[in-house]
């Protein structure tokens, strides 16, 4: 207990780090997720080849690469980012790939009479699209995107190598401090990890019970 | 029936080809219609003539020939096709009421996103429809706890919000339960009765006696015959068509 007691600054914030970091990345993924699997069916073919280019791009690189590319890539072309920044957005632009690869599994679970009647109406391809296929397709995908979700919580832990001091770092650092309390320092980490996991899977199912769509 | 209005004819297609691969689903299509004019589409399956009502809004896009809708062109997409759309009611056989929407807000959806209507307008508007074709006590639920026939209704007052110049109907009796056919062939019969113009693909021999002013008959792609009901029934010209009828007309 009393190593809890006295790392719980250190842990707390390293908590802190890998829930912001997770948020804020998970933020990025959903919206540009949505936009990139809009493109996908979307009627023009150049913009779908651009999605799917990104897609493939991002789901077959590793994501420590992603990292490397913006926290030691970038800067040689003069643009620098941050630390914390760049991992929110190796993060975020690497989870976009599957967050648009679920919504677009969702919107081709839509049946497709549901965008030919909305087309019928007048609706544009945007507004078919944001009024009727995406809400009914959002549905379908919140468990998958639960699964995105936690995978992309687990895989904050890359910006340990990236000077962020996260949970994984405090791992490092605690167990070098601490090497005869080993196990606590990763009962501490693992407990920080599902601090944010765990409570997210019980919102996932409650959530795709809420919006469960009758047919 | 009521006599035709003349004048320019509201739909017109002229020479039309469609293929899906190598089948040759529509072939040199002609066909106008009047405003005012109901026109039945029968045929056996896989003769086109769904396939046909959905190309006057363009849900299928044909290779050969042109569609016109109040003198303007179908233009191909974007913007000026999703105008000309709204002018096009549309019921579908499966209903396609979108399932996460209420019943009101099925049929509010068109007028408040295309027309622009506000939302109290586009609801007292859907609230008349929806007792025009009888399912008013549905208006809050989902598409789902509804009859097929209440839903079809329903699709048929969404149709309706946007104040459409044409009416296309693509076998809208054919998913429902026979008890709840005549329901929706009520409202079809009240507006052709009230001049709407229409399209109808159907197999309800009843409801084309009628309403219709016209029965075009197909068959392979072709248009076969086209004729008064009264003609195509009693009389009809081809050896198709009255093959075709002696076989759904003799039980």
């Amino acid at each position: 207990m009393q190593f809890f007691i006295d790392n719980f600054p250190l842990l707390r914030s390293a908590f802190l780090t890998t829930l912001s970091l997770s948020l804020l990345a998970g933020l990025l993924a959903l919206v540009l997720g949505t936009v990139l699997a809009a493109l996908r069916v979307s009627p023009v073919p150049p913009l779908r080849g651009l999605a799917t280019f990104y897609v493939e791009t991002f789901r077959n690189t590793p994501l420590t690469v992603v990292f490397f590319f913006l926290i030691f890539g970038l800067p040689q072309i003069d643009f620098a980012v941050g630390f914390f920044t760049g991992s929110v957005i190796a993060v975020g632009l690497y989870t976009a790939a599957f967050v648009a690869e679920a919504v677009r599994s969702g919107i081709n679970a839509v049946p497709p009479g549901q965008a030919e009647a909305s087309r019928a109406l007048g609706l544009s391809f945007g507004q078919s699209l944001r009024e009727v296929v995406l809400p009914q397709a959002f549905r379908t995908v919140v468990p998958p995107l639960g699964n995105v979700w936690i995978a992309m919580v687990k895989n904050t832990s890359i910006a340990a190598g990236f000077a962020v001091t996260e949970l994984t770092a405090s791992l490092q650092r605690l167990s070098n401090a601490n090497a005869g309390e080993l196990v606590l320092v990763l009962l501490a980490v693992v407990l920080g990890y599902m601090l944010i996991t765990v409570p997210s899977a019980f919102a996932v199912s409650r959530l795709e019970r809420r919006v469960a769509i009758l047919r | 029936m009521t006599e035709r209005p003349t004048g320019e004819p509201l739909v017109r297609l002229t020479g039309v080809n469609k293929w899906f691969g190598e089948l040759h689903v529509l072939q040199d299509v002609d066909l106008t219609i009047d405003r005012g004019e109901v026109v039945v589409v029968i045929g056996p399956s896989g003769s086109g003539k769904s396939t046909l009502c959905r190309t006057i809004n363009r849900l299928e896009s044909i290779q050969e020939g042109e569609i016109s809708i109040d003198g303007v062109r179908l233009p191909d997409e974007g913007k000026e096709l999703a105008r000309l759309r709204s002018d096009v009611g549309m019921v579908f056989q499966s209903f396609n009421l979108f399932a996460h929407k209420s019943v009101l807000e099925n049929v509010t959806l068109g007028p408040i996103k295309v027309r622009k209507k506000s939302k109290a307008d586009a609801e007292r508007r859907a609230r008349e429809l929806l007792d025009r074709v009888g399912v008013s006590a549905q208006a809050d639920k989902v598409p789902a706890q509804l009859s097929g026939g209440q839903q079809q209704r329903v699709a048929i007052a969404r149709a309706l919000a946007m104040d459409p110049k044409v009416m296309l109907f693509d076998e809208p009796t054919s998913a429902l339960d026979p008890e709840m056919i005549n329901e929706v062939l009520e409202v079809m019969v009240g507006l052709a009765r009230d001049g709407m113009t229409m399209v109808v693909v159907t197999h309800e021999m009843g409801f084309a006696r009628r309403a219709a002013n016209r029965v075009v008959f197909m068959d392979a792609g072709r248009i076969v015959e086209s004729a008064t009901p009264e003609t195509f029934f009693t009389n009809p010209s081809s050896d198709r068509a009255k093959d075709f009828l002696s076989k759904i007309l003799n039980h």
